[in-house]
């Protein structure tokens, strides 16, 4: 089940969007997001989709990668679209029915809202799909930062980012583990209610704990023997802008003055 | 008695890298061995004894369970893991209770037991591992890395399993914690007759205690035997990344000079009588 969530995940291939630096996509990502905010229209949504099945193309991810992340999601998007059909008010009454009401602008308002909850998700896993988690926490710390002027720990926060990240595969394999563990003395994790099975999750979640903090301070002690201190540190492989780079930039430049111009027709 | 029959095991299915953890393994494991399971790390050792009480499921092929396949429909997993003890590998990492004697309670209490049979279960489990009532309410997360490993079998033990198998309980000890808890498992063994089955990739460790011998590599039985036949193949053991006890070595460049040595010479004990008698018998 825990294989089946791709948000975050790194798809490896070689492709144009792999190749990008993590600065361009992290923000290309952004504009994206923001675009699916301005369009409120048809013509917008089809823009907005012919550009991410670009993006996809592009990727060389296999399109059945990125929907396997979406089936994680079907819940969220499940409850947000049915609170859309049946919250909004409007004239054009379709079906009336006890206290269910639904209306036309209803059902429009749901689907513009899951197909913007569709494109966001496919959007931003794209763009962990083809950045692996260094090249992005990378990225964010250059083209964030501007911020240190003003006193925020970016390169801090970059580390923290990349270390949690690391640590979720570990997690995994030590949850399994211990579970395995567990099981071979007796303990049974499939049968009984509810209350029974999170009383089940104690044995598993108690030496989870423990584990976790016991790794964190050896890997603290571990970058204190190395002198680690945080602050200024140069990098082996900087980040440097590429002739592509300024082209995507331009193209999610035109790509977003064209999302404005459509809102506002 | 535990039967393998043509166990395959691979993992990673539908994607590109597919791993053949077990290659037709056979093996026979019958009731009062004490079995040393040896392989380079990779071998499948592991993954092996896993299958053996259920918790990994073989891609084809059975194991029977005193004559019953364990996949078989309605097969209770949860009575053979009663039955076939597994302590994993640093097993004091599983600890969560507040107190040794609750936490080694833990297995008993999963089998269904009566407050009564629990408690007793419990105190002679940690008898066995020579953990005695001062210990009972201490926190386990306050022991020496020898002690909670202690506790970590001792949860294992109190389920009175018939078969033992033990995950490489020595690794990260030192070697009076080592020898302590070998010495334990062979007491174990000695005066409850229970199946052993001692998992390391030091031949040291296993030489001086087993009976049997089963060498893995690459998810396959390399050999399988009495502890000085499969000593007697230390060149190829070499080739496994192994290595056969360092006192094999010493027996074979002896011989090699022209010493009358045995070369079925598995322990220092019976080295130094060995090289006594052919030097004099001296002291």
């Amino acid at each position: 089940m825990i294989r089946d969530i791709t948000i975050g995940q790194y798809y490896p291939a070689d492709s144009l969007l792999h190749r990008l630096d993590p600065r361009v996509k992290l923000l290309g990502t952004l504009v994206f997001i923001v675009s699916l905010f301005i369009a409120d229209s048809w013509l917008g949504y089809v823009l907005a989709a012919a550009f991410l099945a670009l993006m996809i193309r592009l990727s060389n991810v296999p399109l059945k990668f990125m929907l396997r992340g979406l089936k994680a999601v079907m819940i969220l998007l499940l409850i947000s679209v049915g609170f859309n059909i049946f919250l909004t008010d409007g004239e054009h009454v379709l079906l009336e029915f006890w206290i269910i009401k639904i209306t036309w602008e209803g059902v429009k308002q749901a689907l513009f809202m899951g197909t913007r909850l569709i494109f966001l998700i496919m959007g931003s896993s794209l763009m962990t799909l083809t950045t692996t988690p260094n090249q992005l926490t990378d990225g964010l710390e250059t083209g964030l930062g501007f911020l240190k002027k003003i006193h925020v720990p970016i390169h801090e926060i970059a580390m923290m980012m990349s270390i949690a990240l690391r640590f979720i595969p570990i997690l995994i394999e030590e949850t399994d583990k211990i579970m395995k563990a567990q099981m071979a003395r007796g303990a049974d994790f499939e049968t009984g209610g509810l209350i029974q099975k999170a009383k089940a999750l104690v044995p598993i979640l108690v030496p989870l704990f423990i584990s976790s903090f016991r790794r964190a301070t050896d890997l603290a002690m571990a970058m204190e023997a190395r002198c680690y201190n945080g602050g200024d540190r140069t990098k082996m492989k900087p980040l440097k802008y590429e002739t592509r780079d300024y082209i995507t930039y331009v193209v999610f430049a035109i790509y977003l003055a064209l999302m404005i111009l459509v809102g506002r027709l | 008695m535990i039967e393998l029959k043509n166990i395959n095991y691979t993992y990673g299915g539908g994607t590109t890298q597919q791993i053949h953890a077990l290659k037709d393994v056979s093996l026979q494991i019958p009731d009062g061995q004490f079995i040393g399971l040896i392989g380079h790390t990779g071998s499948g050792k592991s993954t092996l004894i896993q299958h053996l009480n259920g918790l990994v499921k073989a891609t084809s092929g059975d194991i029977l369970y005193n004559g019953q396949s364990i996949y078989a429909e309605g097969f209770s997993m949860k009575g053979l893991r009663s039955k076939v003890g597994l302590v994993f590998q640093y097993p004091e990492h599983q600890l969560f209770e507040t107190d040794v004697f609750t936490d080694v309670c833990f297995g008993p209490k999963n089998l269904g037991l009566d407050a009564e049979e629990i408690r007793a279960r419990a105190r002679e489990a940690l008898d066995l591992v020579g953990l005695d009532e001062s210990y009972d309410k201490v926190s386990p997360f306050e022991l020496s890395g020898g002690q909670k490993r202690r506790v970590a079998i001792a949860g294992v033990l109190a389920m009175k399993p018939d078969v033992l198998i033990l995950d490489e309980p020595t690794a990260g000890l030192d070697p009076k914690g080592r020898d302590e808890i070998l010495d334990q498992v062979a007491k174990l063994h000695r005066e409850r007759g229970i199946t052993v089955v001692l998992v390391s990739h030091s031949m040291e460790d296993v030489a001086k205690y087993v009976d049997r011998i089963i060498v893995m590599n690459h998810g396959q039985v390399a050999f399988d035997g009495v502890p000085k036949e499969v000593f007697r193949h230390y060149q190829e053991l070499e080739t496994m990344g192994l290595a056969a006890p360092q006192v094999t070595y010493i027996v074979q460049a002896l011989r090699a000079k022209g010493f009358p040595i045995g070369e079925d010479i598995t322990t220092v004990e019976e080295a130094k009588a060995a090289i006594l008698q052919v030097v004099g018998g001296k002291r």
